[in-house]
């Protein structure tokens, strides 16, 4: 690790107040949510007392309602079956384009790795009005696989351009010895190169999936049956409905998806700051 | 041929006669092939379509398209709400990226350093940006509520209010811009951070080892030697920060819903609103592409600071 | 067992040329080296060979059929590659298997001829262990067993020693030579570093720039080298190389001793050798400097066994003897040894 790091007193305790300040600002809205949420009726529209205290016992009554009596539960089965379908279809397309620019590729490989780069920084502000045109002449609107065909668009340049990085570390050798042993050029990569990437594969679904999960502006635009309906446009839309706010159900809707969301990242933290930066290594 | 007591002899020839799979010259573009494809269908098609629809007078229900010239531009343009709009989406821009470079240099720093608990604080600090940012600004609507915000708590407790008083966040223009630009900051901050950590965690310790041998204290090799380093991944991270600040209208839609008026309308939320909402996809389009030089401009920086770092 | 043959191969990369129109013929199990300072084509020849890079232009045949445009798993070749390009993601059995899996050998056959195999090395033990949890020389043998399990017609090895350190390598070295000439495999064999040439190989093909400069039985290489290049690179010290009488006269560092240690023999000659730095590394003693009757440019060294007890200091002016036959001439544009200083005696 690099970075001047303060190692007197002082330092120390100010590493500790920055943590803890950053911490809050952070977990604040997170906290307040929790609270929130198993918070009864009768406790919650009191303005009088001290709001992190609750004043009657917690109620998980609210959760099991938006379980049971809304479309919550088929907004993240849309969500699974949305982000899967799009991690089959980002690794069956990324996969051999980050091998052929990380191995097979001369000049106009990387110009074309640097295309493929700034696809992901083209907006869906842009494109989601054509877009949501063409869904409709291919008779995919309002339904969810408008999203499986759209959402590629966006998560194969950034896998592509991970995958690119873990298979550059992986020595070029082994797959020639494969070449000798009696493998083709292709069949040496998928007995050796792709077994090895196994471990940036898993970190690349990882990622594509909860960057599914993360789009708004396509499922706003391209669904307007709740059935259809992915968590990110159900909860703001289905579930605020009209002026009754059921706040209780709301937050825990947030805090269900967000937490185990938030511990997978954390795990493939490490792996996805290295893909990114082996990507930018020249092979 | 010395070798005691050799198995039986087996056919070791090739098992294919076939060696298309073996030549690179096919193999590289035909692999690369169907992502590019793919890309070009949902991402460059649409774009050029982007294009022509902005150009044209097309609507939702309509069937064709007829080019206007830049006559959708000029209605865009010309509509009262645009300026407001436009100086909204720099304002808001401008003002949570400036406070996301300065807090991320913090935070990253403070993150890379060792102490108890850095596990759950770097938890707590990446959840802003692995919450889908619908829901988190769901939260926001509720901790920024006019009456039962905790806040209102803080502003009594600290008599910036009367008791009994209320905040009305999202109700007052200034306000509604700030409440936006800190849900912006909030969650554009763990991005900027990790890619910051990546950065620091590349600078060799030597540096500033040597420096410290030299005499130098924290400041100054903060400012002397790691901050410079740091200057071209800092540059970066603001540049991706700003594409996504730049074009995102989810902050926006669910928080305030451009209110109140068009106080915190931004181009991303009044292109959905004209597009999809008010049906006038040729308008829509226009005021998205409005954006496209802006983006242009930063893919640039950005491809000339990674062929920078490539020659150094 | 398959004689590797190149007719004027040739591999450019861009603007370089790699390997410049190479000729060249194994015999048959017969243990080839290709010896050369890096950059100097030998890896890439042996790359061309096993069929991992493409030829510009020229023929590869072994075994008589040309191979040229076949990719590798059709070349009946097995190659050793310098980091051993172990699976790391299988055990030694798996990794020695592979080939045979690929050759399409029913799984219920393959047992045996891993234990075959590894059995030839002596890796019996090893066959559950994955390559991180092996030794240096432990995944030598694993990659030799590997290349060993479907009897190719050649081995190709790619600087199989230089991972290893010096203790282990001088044993690997034995194992290596001796191995080979149990199964009597045609072998090529790439490496930067003369000792192994010369301990290893039936015969030494010296390649620099992409050319072959010599090729010959490490006898011929080291005391007839073809030309300069050979004569400076083969040796340590290498060949002293001094101009006389418009052409490059060289002899060895050993061989050029104290006159009054070898005493008078016919076909000497005597040299005036300038001393200006004596080392004494224990087992020899290689004494600096240059010979003022004949080339006072040149440094000369000699190396002094230490069975030479003469004394020779720094300043002295010590005549030292040559035999005659031990002079080489080079001609002075080309490098090339002339036929002249082979055969001639010359005071």
């Amino acid at each position: 690790m690099a970075a001047a790091q303060p190692r007197t007193v002082r330092g120390r305790v100010a590493i500790y107040l920055l943590a803890i300040g950053f911490a809050v600002f952070s977990g604040f809205p997170f906290l307040w949510a929790a609270l929130t949420m198993v918070r009864q009726d009768s406790d919650l529209y009191v303005t009088t007392h001290n709001p992190f205290v609750l004043a009657k016992p917690p109620t998980l009554g609210h959760i099991t309602d938006l379980l049971r009596n809304t479309p919550y539960l088929q907004f993240i089965l849309n969500d699974i079956v949305i982000g899967l379908a799009t991690v089959v279809i980002t690794l069956a397309l990324s996969l051999p384009a980050a091998y052929a620019l990380a191995r097979l590729s001369g000049r106009w490989g990387e110009k074309v790795g640097i295309a493929i780069f700034l696809t992901y920084l083209v907006p869906p502000t842009l494109l989601f009005l054509p877009l949501s045109r063409l869904i409709t002449v291919i008779g995919l609107q309002d339904s969810i696989w408008s999203l499986v065909v759209v959402y590629p668009g966006f998560t194969i340049p950034l896998s592509t351009w991970l995958l690119m990085g873990f298979l550059k570390s992986i020595p070029r050798d082994i797959e020639e010895q494969a070449q000798v042993d009696g493998y083709s050029r292709l069949g040496a990569v998928v007995r050796t190169v792709f077994p090895l990437a196994l471990p940036g594969i898993f970190t690349v679904v990882v990622f594509t999936f909860t960057l599914t999960m993360q789009d708004f502006i396509y499922a706003l635009a391209f669904v307007s049956s709740s059935s259809s309906m992915t968590v990110s446009v159900g909860v703001p839309t289905v579930l605020i409905r009209g002026d009754v706010f059921y706040w209780q159900s709301l937050m825990a809707s947030a805090i269900i998806v967000a937490i185990p969301v938030a511990l997978l990242y954390n795990v493939f933290l490490g792996r996805f700051i290295r893909g990114f930066t082996l990507g930018a290594v020249k092979g | 041929m010395t070798v005691a007591q050799r198995p039986a002899e087996i056919a070791m020839g090739p098992r294919r006669e076939r060696y298309l799979l073996d030549s690179e010259r096919l193999l590289g573009p035909a692999l690369m092939a169907p992502a590019v494809v793919y890309l070009i269908l949902v991402v460059g098609y649409p774009l050029v379509l982007a294009f022509l629809y902005a150009f044209s007078d097309v609507t939702t229900g309509s069937q064709s398209l007829h080019f206007v010239g830049f006559q959708t531009f000029i209605a865009a343009v010309k509509d009262p709400v645009f300026l407001t709009t436009l100086r909204n989406t720099f304002v808001f821009t401008a003002i949570s990226q400036a406070l996301v470079v300065i807090l991320s240099t913090v935070l990253a720093f403070v993150l890379t350093a060792s102490f108890r608990g850095r596990w759950f604080v770097r938890f707590l600090v990446l959840l802003p940006w692995t919450t889908p940012v619908a829901l988190s600004a769901v939260i926001w609507l509720w901790m920024l509520d006019s009456i039962f915000s905790p806040f209102d708590w803080f502003a009594q407790l600290l008599h910036i209010v009367p008791p009994g008083g209320h905040i009305i966040f999202l109700g007052q223009s200034d306000l509604a811009m700030g409440s936006v630009i800190a849900l912006q900051t909030w969650r554009i901050l763990p991005l900027a951070t990790v890619i910051l950590m990546a950065g620091l965690s590349a600078i060799p310790a030597e540096v500033s080892d040597a420096a410290e041998v030299d005499g130098a204290g924290f400041w100054r090799r903060l400012f002397g030697i790691t901050l410079p380093l740091l200057s071209p991944v800092m540059t970066v991270a603001l540049l991706f920060g700003i594409v996504f600040t730049f074009t995102d209208m989810a902050a926006v839609f669910v928080l305030t819903g451009g209110g109140p008026g068009n106080a915190t309308q931004v181009l991303a939320s009044w292109a959905f609103y004209k597009g999809v909402e008010g049906g006038n996809l040729a308008v829509g389009a226009a005021d998205a592409l409005i954006m496209f030089p802006v983006l242009l401009g930063l893919a640039a920086l950005l491809l000339r600071i990674a062929s920078r770092a490539e020659v150094s | 067992m398959a004689v590797v043959e190149t007719k004027s191969l040739r591999k450019e990369f861009g603007h370089t040329i790699a390997v410049d129109g190479i000729d060249l013929e194994t015999g048959e199990g017969e243990y080839l080296v290709l010896l050369g300072p890096s950059g100097c084509g030998k890896t890439t020849l042996l790359r061309l060979i096993a069929g991992l890079e493409h030829p510009s232009d020229g023929d590869i045949l072994i075994g008589g059929q040309v191979v040229t445009h076949l990719p590798p798993r059709a070349r009946q070749i097995a190659m050793v590659f310098q980091s051993y390009a172990l699976y790391p993601h299988k055990t030694v059995f798996a990794n020695i298997a592979f080939p045979l899996a690929a050759a399409g050998m029913p799984r219920e056959q393959r047992p045996e001829r891993v234990h075959w195999a590894a059995g030839r090395l002596g890796i019996d033990g090893l066959l559950d262990r994955r390559p991180r949890q092996l030794s240096g020389g432990e995944r030598q043998r694993v990659a030799l067993a590997r290349a060993l399990v479907r009897e190719p017609q050649v081995f190709l090895l790619d600087e199989p020693l230089s991972n290893l350190d010096a203790k282990l390598r001088a044993a690997a070295r034995d194992e290596l030579k001796e191995f080979q000439q149990r199964v009597g495999i045609t072998t090529i064999y790439v490496t930067h570093d003369q000792v192994e040439a010369m301990g290893l190989g039936d015969r030494i093909a010296v390649l620099n720039e992409g050319k072959i400069q010599q090729i010959g039985t490490p006898d011929q290489i080291y005391h007839h080298p073809a030309n300069t290049f050979v004569a400076t690179f083969v040796g340590s010290p290498p060949m002293n190389l001094l101009t006389r009488d418009g052409r490059l006269l060289g002899f060895r560092p050993e061989q050029f001793l104290p006159a009054s240690a070898v005493g008078e023999r016919p076909g000497q000659v005597i040299f005036d050798f300038a001393v200006t730095r004596v080392e004494n590394l224990g087992s020899d003693r290689y004494v600096y400097g240059h010979l003022p009757g004949v080339d006072p440019e040149a440094k000369v060294i000699a190396k002094l066994p230490s069975t030479v007890t003469t004394p020779v200091y720094v300043g002295d002016r010590v005549p030292f003897a040559l035999s005659g036959g031990d002079l080489r001439y080079f001609d002075q544009q080309t490098g090339t040894l002339t036929a002249a200083g082979e055969a001639k005696v010359q005071p």
